[in-house]
């Protein structure tokens, strides 16, 4: 029935199969191959084993990063999987203004990661709005280093994706909280169920598909983060680079007319397996639901 | 009651003027949360120079507001041409996954061929891949084709994006198959049953991508990073962060160069949220 000249379907197709080609599946398989060489921006390289990955090991700032990564996914994945959730609920019911608020709660999401790291520097800076508040209120006496501690460097990065991923997350949930099924609250509201109880017993289990796929999404751009340190630990990752990213020393590597394109593959390549990792765990979670 | 709960909505159903008034007043504080971060940076970029923005006792409105530092910016920065470099960038994007991502959606979802399902699952396999994986690659890619260092080959690697492709691929599976049928009964072929019936109904799916798309494009800022070198070729992100190493003196200026990064994408949204909303609601983001 839906039979036809069969070069019709791949035409259509050929313009996406095209690019997919060239600037998804032969880069990675690209990649894999410049991690074995030291190929630079302008010059050849050539093929020296395993190289790259025995100098990454002895990389401080990797295991900064990865230190890093891991202590941004172990703050961002609950929060960012709760409190979504929790702002969903608010805006979901059908009253005056939720239009709105919904609209401007996206408006984090929206703003490029560069244009918030550059307003949350200018809120954290030594005499920025939130130091002059909270020593206006007697909370501190001395401005506290937002941008040039270590660690208040990281957890500033972490507030503020945090800050940039809410509405992002509340859209997901939005659309998942349509499924919940309305008879399960009656029933529970009609045992007694109060609203605490009946969010965990009842929403939470309904929307848990949701939760799981939010939290590997948060982990996965845990991984990923770059603009946001990028921006408020000017360029290098905080002083003496102790805030890196992975990304951050992708980026660094193949930066410049002589960059080594070969040890940033051999990076990218990391951050194949260790993005990877959890996507697959969720495809695993996934057909364990099913 | 039983009538009264069913129209009852599932949580924190709060039918009490106190329950509404603890709704909104959480609402107003999340609100407080989430724009006053850009309110402030606005309120900075509009005081004037004689004005102190580092007060220890924070002034939201400006005393006597001024737009020198928008003036500022853009005798500092070529501004006007990076907001213009990213438009360009965007307007690619957006164009090229329109027509490539309907296109490919459209046969993956509705022909018949075969290889379709080695296809439908390389695009799968493709969203498992983080863009800062292949980012290195990619870059030696567009450089041998000749187009580093321009805004084409900023735009070239996402002007088709597999996730689109598959989000337009789920919108023309939602076209009921008796009307398919009946349009082949007809006597339509192919791409009139792409244009009359498979277009009207992804309406939704197709602003939701081009809304993203548009957006993505003007935020992006890794892979223009990486691609572009000279000066007049920035993108605003890039130039912005130029911007912030010339200028990190004067928050004034960086506020007003941040709000010019900002707003028209704000705007933009806030013009086109109904159909954002509404292609979101239907299913074009599935949890």
């Amino acid at each position: 029935m839906r039979s036809h000249r069969s070069y019709t379907p791949w035409l259509l197709v050929a313009p996406a199969l095209l690019w997919l080609a060239v600037f998804n599946l032969w880069p990675a398989l690209n990649t894999s191959v410049l991690s074995f060489t030291n190929v630079h921006t302008l010059s050849g390289g050539s093929f020296i084993g395993l190289r790259n990955y025995s100098l990454m090991w002895q990389d401080p700032h990797l295991r900064d990063a990865i230190l890093n990564t891991l202590v941004f996914m172990a703050v961002c994945v609950p929060l960012l999987t709760f409190l979504p959730l929790l702002l969903a609920l608010l805006v979901q019911r059908t009253l005056p203004f939720m239009g709105f608020f919904r609209t401007v709660f996206y408006f984090p999401v929206i703003a490029s990661a560069v244009v918030v790291a550059m307003i949350w520097q200018w809120l954290l800076d030594d005499r920025g709005l939130v130091n002059g508040l909270a020593q206006q209120a007697g909370w501190i006496h001395s401005a506290l280093p937002f941008l040039t501690d270590r660690w208040l460097l990281l957890f500033s990065a972490i507030a503020l994706t945090v800050w940039k991923g809410l509405g992002y997350y509340m859209v997901l949930y939005l659309s998942a909280l349509g499924n919940v099924r309305r008879e399960l609250h009656e029933a529970a509201a009609v045992d007694g169920a109060g609203t605490v109880r009946r969010f965990w017993s009842v929403t939470v289990p309904g929307v848990r598909g949701t939760m799981a796929l939010v939290a590997m999404l948060i982990a996965v751009n845990a991984m990923r983060v770059f603009a946001e340190l990028y921006v408020l630990g000017g360029r290098t990752g905080g002083i003496g680079g102790q805030d890196v990213s992975l990304v951050m020393l992708i980026q660094q590597a193949a930066s410049g007319a002589d960059g080594r394109l070969g040890y940033a593959s051999a990076l990218s390549v990391l951050l194949f397996f260790l993005t990877v990792g959890p996507l697959l765990l969720l495809a695993r979670w996934n057909r364990r639901e099913d | 009651m039983e009538h009264q709960l069913r129209r009852r909505s599932p949580v924190f159903d709060s039918v009490t003027p106190l329950g509404l008034t603890a709704r909104y007043l959480t609402l107003l504080v999340v609100l407080a949360i989430t724009v006053g971060p850009m309110l402030w940076e606005l309120s900075t970029s509009l005081k004037s120079a004689t004005e102190d923005v580092y007060t220890a006792t924070p002034r939201l409105l400006p005393a006597h507001p001024s737009t020198a530092a928008y003036g500022q910016v853009s005798r500092t920065v070529p501004i006007a041409k990076f907001a213009l470099n990213s438009l360009i960038v965007a307007v690619f994007c957006v164009g090229g996954n329109l027509v490539g991502a309907t296109a490919a959606g459209y046969a993956l979802a509705r022909l018949e061929f075969r290889g379709r399902r080695l296809v439908l699952g390389l695009f799968l396999a493709t969203l498992v891949l983080p863009g800062e994986v292949t980012v290195i690659s990619q870059y030696q890619t567009v450089t041998r084709l000749g187009f580093g260092n321009s805004l084409l080959g900023v735009a070239l690697p996402s002007m088709i994006g597999a996730l689109n492709v598959l989000l337009m691929r789920n919108a023309f599976l939602a076209i009921p198959a008796e009307l398919e049928d009946a349009a082949v009964l007809d006597g339509a072929n192919v791409w009139q049953r792409l244009r009359y019936l498979g277009l009207p109904s992804a309406k939704g799916t197709l602003s939701v991508i081009a809304i993203l798309t548009f957006i993505a494009a003007w935020d992006d800022f890794l892979w223009p990073l990486l691609v572009l070198q000279s000066p007049d070729k920035l993108t605003l992100t890039v130039g912005l962060s130029y911007l912030h190493s010339v200028f990190s003196a004067d928050p004034r200026t960086m506020a007003a160069g941040t709000m010019i990064a900002l707003v028209p994408v704000l705007v933009l949204f806030t013009a086109l949220q109904r159909f954002f909303f509404r292609g979101v609601g239907e299913g074009a983001v599935k949890g």
